[in-house]
């Protein structure tokens, strides 16, 4: 079910809310599979008191995991050769995050059909949180 | 700073797509995962990170028997936190993953990590900030790159708080 260059066009996109009302809990949870214990993500007390934030905030590579989906969803499994992001404002317990992703080049490369994405998140205060750019293999 | 084994376990792959919101069986079911294009289970493409697990140094985690930055009995378990602790500090600037092919379950990967470049910028919010690079690669367990990660971290001379 993978995309065919033949039938996407520059422009396409799709949109995914990637978390509805972020829980302290899933940001725990990424802290424990990913490995980067930070107390800034998971601990209130250090992050207010000896950080100086208001709370703790997500890991930024929590919202690139989450973000990752509205490409993933779409180009089917293990296509994506490149992957990358820019991080813009903190995401916060609370949040919750729609991800875009739009075709900006669909071409032939030694064989090999590529597309393009552009990828940007927002919160819902319309703040983007995130921007990147995708690259995956597609069928002819 | 890097691993010099990374094993990676389906169980593992599972427990970080949860937690990053994915349902995708590729990530959880064998049987699916083995009838679908993928032929197995494969790792979202941002489980490299989950290498700092195998890191023995990885300096975000708690070691045995060792004083911690995070709260215990105060606010801080150690008299100087990291990153400045009076304000301001590290924060993640941006990242990007370049596949050769996707991280399969029972890959063995070792972790390269090679030097990046360093540079200054004023900011609009944080004061100035100090970008640094950092690259690694992973190889699997016929030497073949399978990934590169670049991570460029920020350090600011002010707390950010927007967002």
């Amino acid at each position: 079910m993978a995309l065919k260059a033949s039938t996407l066009k520059v422009g396409d996109s799709k949109t995914l809310v990637v978390v509805d009302d972020l829980t302290r809990t899933q940001i725990v949870m990424y802290a424990g599979a990913g490995g980067d214990y930070n107390p800034l993500h998971t601990d209130d007390k250090f992050t207010k008191e000896i950080a100086g934030y208001p709370g703790v905030f997500a890991h930024g590579m929590l919202t690139m995991g989450m973000t990752g989906r509205v490409v993933t969803d779409w180009v089917g499994d293990g296509r994506i050769t490149m992957y990358e992001v820019q991080f813009r404002v903190q995401v916060w317990p609370g949040d919750t995050l729609t991800a875009t992703a739009t075709v900006t080049n669909v071409y032939n490369e030694g064989g090999q059909d590529y597309a393009d994405f552009d990828i940007v998140t927002l919160n819902q205060k319309d703040e983007t949180v995130l921007i990147g750019k995708a690259t995956a293999k597609i069928d002819a | 700073m890097a691993a010099d084994r990374f094993p990676v376990e389906a169980s593992h792959i599972m427990m970080f797509a949860r937690s990053i919101g994915d349902p995708n069986p590729i990530y959880s079911d064998e049987e699916y995962a083995k009838k679908s294009e993928a032929g197995g289970i494969i790792a979202p493409p941002t489980f490299p990170q989950a290498s700092a697990q195998f890191d023995p140094d990885y300096f975000l985690r708690p070691k045995i028997g060792e004083p911690w930055f995070g709260s215990g009995k105060n606010a801080t378990g150690v008299t100087a936190a990291p990153g400045g602790g009076g304000g301001g500090g590290g924060l993640h600037a941006s990242q990007k993953f370049e596949f050769k092919r996707p991280i399969r379950a029972g890959d063995v990967l070792t972790v390269k990590a090679k030097p990046g470049n360093t540079w200054e910028k004023e900011g609009k919010k944080g004061g100035k900030l100090l970008f640094s690079e950092h690259i690694q690669e992973f190889f699997d367990q016929k030497g073949e790159l399978v990934v590169t990660v670049t991570m460029v971290g920020v350090q600011t001379s002010k707390v950010v708080t927007e967002g």
